[in-house]
């Protein structure tokens, strides 16, 4: 596999080292017995948005939640090799998972705010992490840049779960804004939404990639060309190719990648 | 056109073969069907009857109890001496009694099966959940004769080399063998509770970075504050209606002492007392059997009545 043909290994360890924020070496990640992720590697880019394809059971989704330990409550899950966050080892010896969630923030498939209002939803995380500073203005700054401001600014405390399933999932990214993560990990984050509310977060996303890093987990080959600036494409736990999205989509290098692109599996 | 386009189109226009003639008519009153659904029906009446039939019984006898002794001297008078004269009917005493072995026993109970629920649903692991979950289920099957037992024969000669002015039957260990019997309900149920608030929340939380703590305190138990309470309150209610163990452990004196070292008797204690059958029936102090157990009936209702209440205010919905 070969991931930037044109250049020399030294050259690209270079140039990653200044542009990356995540650095994948060799991961694999096992469940009890069974190989979920076998020996993958790739960087994540500052203020980029990566998304990873493949079929289902490929491990993508597995390989998100190792990005920000949440695989640490799963029974049996074993992450070896090396991911690189700011010249740590995520799963170094002395890292607290804890400060590694503060710093990498997740939204999941399926919108999942917290049976509070929709300020304290907000104010949270932050809350119990020792801000200080107003959580009048916090909690106005992460909704407006969820784009939700606008939409529930009469009714801050009003329950979270009044609000649609396309706002409930903005109201999960702007929680997650809240943390000011420097990476936001998003495990199919449309995936239960109907096409609007889905355009309206692409939007979004697209917005946020100013100030944040994004890795986005989808199953909507569409929705990864769309948005994201990197494509890594997954099959049976192997990272077939990673590359900048315009080529995996028009010239991708394995003819796995094409196949799958186009329609015919998956 | 669009036939040629759609082939099976065509195919799906064409009338479908008409079925073996068979009218969908009833064919006669379905007999077994009603027989069923009688005998069910009966069935769950019995518990109606029963229920009315008690209430009724409870009612009509507190009610000739009345006409001998005033409401008044009941509901306040502070002496409890209805089997021998002088005779006075002041139900404080028993009240009392109840009280403090409840309060006791929910002192012990609600914390330390709150802290087991928790630790069973978020700290556990699966193998150490497989050994205490049956063992609570044990604690809970174990009949309330063997806990007054218990109490007689070991809280309270321990209790006696802390506390050598102790009386042999006593209020304090009533309370700890209630409080040990109620608390495999608080923490099963509780646990229940915890364990219903969907993992989606919990990872939420976390990916907040939030601690284990934080996310139990914080996120877990008061999206499951209602079935937690319930446990509470019904913890409560079976302190108030336990029997066996507060006859055996703490005595039959009626008092009002502020001290759990004396013997006092409850409600319960008191019912037992009376149906052991030296008191000849019919006479006030026979009645007095239905006075209190009324007034039993009535506290636990009005406890199921607010806890449904606090239910209802306190709830956090989380789907």
């Amino acid at each position: 596999m070969s991931q930037f043909p044109d250049s020399t290994l030294a050259e690209q360890n270079l140039q990653m080292s200044k542009k990356s924020v995540l650095e994948l070496r060799n991961v694999n990640i096992f469940y009890s017995d069974n190989q979920a992720v076998n020996d993958v590697s790739f960087n994540i880019r500052r203020n980029k948005i990566t998304a990873i394809i493949g079929p289902s059971g490929c491990g993508k989704s597995t390989l998100l939640r190792s990005l920000n330990r949440m695989n640490d409550f799963v029974d049996g899950a074993r992450v070896e090799g090396e991911l690189i966050f700011g010249n740590e080892n995520l799963y170094g010896k002395e890292v607290d998972a804890v400060e590694v969630r503060r710093r990498i923030g997740m939204v999941f498939q399926k919108p999942n705010p917290f049976p509070k209002s929709i300020y304290n939803n907000i104010s949270w995380g932050p809350l119990i992490n020792g801000f200080n500073g107003s959580t009048d203005e916090l909690v106005e700054r992460s909704l407006k840049q969820a784009a939700l401001w606008e939409e529930v600014k009469d009714r801050l405390h009003e329950s979270a779960l009044n609000l649609s399933g396309g706002q409930q999932q903005r109201l999960c990214i702007a929680r997650a804004l809240a943390m000011e993560p420097e990476v936001l990990l998003m495990d199919e984050p449309c995936s239960a939404l109907d096409p609007i509310s889905t355009a309206r977060i692409e939007d979004l996303l697209f917005e946020l990639k100013s100030s944040y890093t994004i890795v986005i987990v989808t199953h909507n080959m569409q929705q990864a060309a769309r948005i994201s600036d990197y494509t890594a494409f997954m099959e049976m736990g192997d990272l077939i190719e990673f590359n900048v999205t315009k080529k995996i989509f028009t010239r991708p290098a394995m003819k796995r990648t094409e196949e799958y692109v186009t329609g015919r599996f998956g | 056109m669009a036939q040629e386009q759609y082939p099976d189109a065509a195919l799906a226009s064409q009338p479908a073969e008409p079925r073996a003639a068979r009218s969908i008519k009833k064919s006669g009153v379905l007999w077994g069907e009603f027989a069923i659904k009688s005998w069910l029906a009966s069935c769950s009446f019995i518990s109606i009857v029963t229920t009315a039939a008690i209430v009724i019984l409870l009612l009509s006898e507190t009610l000739n109890f009345f006409e001998s002794v005033s409401p008044r001297e009941f509901f306040f008078g502070t002496t409890w001496t209805p089997l021998f004269e002088p005779s006075s009917f002041g139900v404080l005493p028993l009240v009392w009694g109840t009280l403090i072995v409840t309060i006791g026993a929910a002192l012990i109970a609600i914390p330390t099966g709150l802290a087991s629920a928790i630790y069973l649903s978020e700290y556990a692991s699966d193998r150490m959940r497989s050994i205490i979950k049956p063992v609570l289920e044990l604690l809970a099957g174990i009949p309330t004769v063997v806990y007054g037992y218990f109490a007689l024969t070991f809280v309270t000669p321990v209790l006696r080399n802390v506390f050598p002015d102790i009386q042999v039957f006593n209020a304090l260990s009533a309370a700890i063998v209630v409080g040990i019997m109620v608390l495999p309900m608080v923490a099963t149920m509780s646990d229940n509770a915890l364990r219903a608030v969907p993992v989606s929340l919990r990872q939420g939380a976390y990916a907040l970075g939030a601690t284990s703590y934080e996310v139990t305190t914080r996120v877990v138990v008061p999206a499951g504050l209602s079935g937690v309470m319930a446990s509470f309150l019904l913890a409560i209610s079976r302190a108030i209606g336990e029997t066996m163990a507060v006859t055996l452990a703490a005595g039959q004196t009626p008092n009002m002492s502020l001290t759990m070292f004396e013997s006092i008797q409850t409600m319960t204690s008191y019912i037992v007392q009376v149906s052991l059958g030296d008191t000849p029936s019919g006479g006030v102090a026979y009645q007095t059997l239905f006075a209190v157990a009324t007034l039993l009936f009535a506290i636990t209702l009005v406890i199921n009545i607010i806890s449904q209440m606090i239910l209802n205010r306190f709830r956090e919905v989380y789907e």
